[in-house]
């Protein structure tokens, strides 16, 4: 891209264009060095972080310890929405029980390392397993359905993703129900033993962790197997066409998001050395759906500040209009529950998404010149009735 | 098990797949015509159940059972026109709003403004009416019952059985018989060539959510005479067993999507009088996976299901 610009130059530049101009080759090189950047980007993030809550305006509204804990549990939901971008950004299938993957993730960890289970496997080989095991559900639960139209997908992860905090709760003797699994191990270093007081080092796994999702995505959605998973979003019967293997790439998708919710999950049941159903409710799956889509779908970075963004809104700002009005007694102001009103906010900023801007914030830009065909195209774009005759009888 | 019991079960299986045929009405008829899993169909269903319920306790005050036969009649039709016609217009505000804009674009958008729209339909009944369990007044005595095989059954179950064959068959009239209905068929069939036929299609798809929004407004207020109690998140499990049952019947089906939700009732009753009560919900989603996996078409439907 850089080559182009410097050999037609348009007349009338903005300052923008300007700029974009003097940073081209950094651009370039950070483009063309991805992994590199992502080490270097979570780098700078996760030492701005902990170093911004020290100043005014954020330390006076929590502690630091509040925020780093925020922040760490911030990186989990990052993590599901860089899982969950994988099966509806790159692949562009809708999974709505994502929720359920994370459970698997989180339980398995509970099984394998607390007293409750009576075993205790340590931390790092269980990101593996509870990874693996997550991945195998998604291969059960995605060989049948894949086969099928794509809204099938949608439905039947919807009924998985209800089902199985139903099969944790209802399995007292082995998941102690709905209390849940709890003082469950948390990960030991080098003889160090992490503690729920001792807040940095979770958060600093946590950023590797983050930052080794974000270099693996990077690089699958670059390999041919990615590049497959766009064409079968775009097109799937011209990918089909095309020597693609859909089920099998469609297959692998679906199993490498719902791995990344399953590490999600061991993180998270060790951060917190809980595990219980109600964590896993359906309101999780589509949380997670809505940070994708406002992030941007298929562009890794947006994705990941959209969650980010929603995470804060949703456990921090919201929480703090509530106290910010409870203490200056606005008369009606003060009576709204504002964390009630969160799912209104989240649905329709949803539907306004799709309508207005539906590459979402940070669009990726291959994404945003597709969901824009439609508008440009106009006759071209296949309506979904002439994909198949639909029946009414 | 005994004959009793059996007998009993029997009705309550009935009374429960009149809800779910009702509901799963709507969802096969509008993937039939525009090939969307409408997720806000279930919570158009819980608004229905809603609305019926403060018909009945605001402006019509009632608390307790009404005795008088007539009146009970009179009540009864207000309430099913009342929230049909409600529900019926609150689906084309949906369908003009958050899918007709999109119909053309990628498939993934309306399918992620249908389940936006569902979250926002349960937030506003949500702040409207609180979160906890709402009281429905049970207009119907509980006591008159009548006797059969040993078993005791209330008017109401044969009541709400006869009202969703009327309105199955209402439907089935509607659309074999009626010039709309036939606009109907054409645009599920091919839209464009019934667009070049003179078929209005946009006012056909909007005719298509009325029609299956009403059905669900009817099932809405189904459930709350028969459960007395309703929620804000009944829309989504009651949504979740109706969709079972339309790709059980046969997706775009409608007598399909009927039997399926009778079927999908029993599975539900019966699962429970065999001591798996917890597992009721597993067991429908059960067949919901071996219906996909063996017979994706359903029980009823034409094979469409390895298309894209």
């Amino acid at each position: 891209m850089s080559i182009q610009n410097d050999v037609i130059r348009p007349q009338g530049q903005s300052p923008r264009e300007r700029l974009n101009e003097r940073l081209a080759p950094v651009t370039a090189f950070l483009a063309a060095h991805r992994s590199l950047s992502v080490l270097i980007g979570m780098t700078l993030v996760g030492i701005a972080l902990p170093l911004i809550i020290l100043l005014p305006p954020f330390s006076t509204f929590q502690s630091s310890s509040a925020w780093l804990n925020n922040f760490t549990l911030a990186g989990v939901y990052i993590l599901l929405a860089l899982g969950l971008n994988i099966v509806v950004g790159l692949a562009g299938l809708l999974d709505l029980g994502y929720a359920a993957f994370f459970a698997i993730g989180s339980y398995a960890y509970a099984f394998g390392a607390s007293p409750f289970s009576g075993i205790h496997i340590p931390f790092w080989p269980m990101l593996i397993i509870g990874a693996l095991v997550a991945m195998i559900f998604g291969v059960l639960l995605g060989a049948p359905t894949l086969r099928l139209r794509g809204d099938y997908l949608a439905i039947v992860t919807l009924g998985f993703g209800e089902i199985v905090p139903i099969v944790f709760k209802n399995s007292d003797t082995y998941t102690r129900g709905t209390n849940g699994i709890s003082s469950i191990y948390p990960p030991e270093l080098l003889g160090y033993r992490f503690s729920t007081i001792e807040l940095l080092p979770f958060y600093i796994v946590m950023l590797c962790i983050v930052a080794f999702a974000m270099i693996l995505i990077y690089r699958l959605q670059d390999s041919r197997l990615g590049r497959s998973w766009m064409a079968i979003r775009e097109d799937e019967l011209a990918a089909a066409s095309n020597g693609i293997n859909t089920v099998t790439t469609k297959l692998l998708a679906f199993s490498l998001g719902a791995s990344t919710a399953g590490l999600a999950g061991v993180f998270s049941a060790s951060k917190l050395t809980f595990a219980g159903p109600d964590q896993f409710i359906f309101a999780v799956s589509f949380t997670v759906l809505a940070m994708v889509v406002l992030g941007g779908m298929g562009n890794i970075w947006g994705v990941a500040v959209g969650a980010f963004v929603l995470y804060m809104i949703q456990n921090v700002l919201l929480k703090g209009l509530n106290q910010f009005f409870d203490i200056i007694h606005v008369p009606i102001i003060s009576d709204i529950n504002f964390i009630q009103y969160q799912f209104l906010l989240y649905g329709l900023a949803l539907v306004l998404m799709m309508l207005l801007r539906p590459e979402g914030l940070f669009p990726s830009k291959r994404r945003r010149q597709e969901l824009h065909t439609a508008e440009a195209g106009g006759d071209e774009a296949v309506t979904p009735a002439d994909e198949a005759g639909g029946v009414l009888s | 098990m005994d004959i009793s019991v059996l007998t009993q079960q029997f009705f309550n299986a009935l009374t429960l797949g009149s809800i779910y045929a009702l509901i799963a009405l709507g969802y096969t008829m509008v993937y039939g015509i525009i090939e969307l899993i409408n997720f806000a169909h279930g919570d158009v269903f819980m608004v229905g159940s809603f609305t019926a319920m403060w018909l009945l306790t605001v402006p019509l005050s009632m608390h307790g059972s009404i005795e008088n036969p007539v009146l009970l009649a009179g009540v009864l039709v207000l309430i099913f026109a009342v929230v049909m016609l409600a529900m019926g217009i609150v689906g084309v505000i949906i369908e003009r709003f958050a899918y007709r804009p999109l119909r053309n674009a990628p498939r993934l958008a309306p399918l992620l403004t249908a389940i936006g729209v569902s979250f926002i339909l349960q937030n506003i009944i949500q702040v409207i009416f609180g979160s906890s369990p709402k009281r429905t007044p049970q207009i119907f005595a509980n006591n008159v019952r009548f006797e059969l095989f040993g078993a005791s059954i209330s008017y109401l179950s044969v009541f709400i059985f006869l009202i969703t064959l009327f309105l199955i068959f209402a439907l089935q009239m509607f659309v074999g018989r009626t010039r709309l209905g036939r606009a109907m068929r054409s645009t599920a069939q091919d839209r464009e060539a019934a667009q070049l036929m003179g078929v209005n299609i946009n006012r056909t798809i909007a005719v298509t959510f009325f029609i299956g929004s009403a059905l669900a407004g009817a099932g809405g207020v189904v459930y709350g005479l028969h459960f007395g109690q309703i929620g804000f998140t009944i829309g989504f499990s009651a949504g979740l067993k109706a969709f079972t049952a339309a790709v059980l019947g046969g997706i775009g089906n409608t007598t399909g999507a009927a039997l399926g939700g009778f079927f999908i009732g029993f599975v539900e009753v019966f699962s429970g009088q065999v001591g798996l009560f917890r597992w009721s919900e597993a067991m429908v989603f059960a067949v919901l996976i071996l219906v996909l996996v063996f017979r994706p078409s359903g029980l009823l439907g034409q094979p469409t299901a390895e298309r894209a």
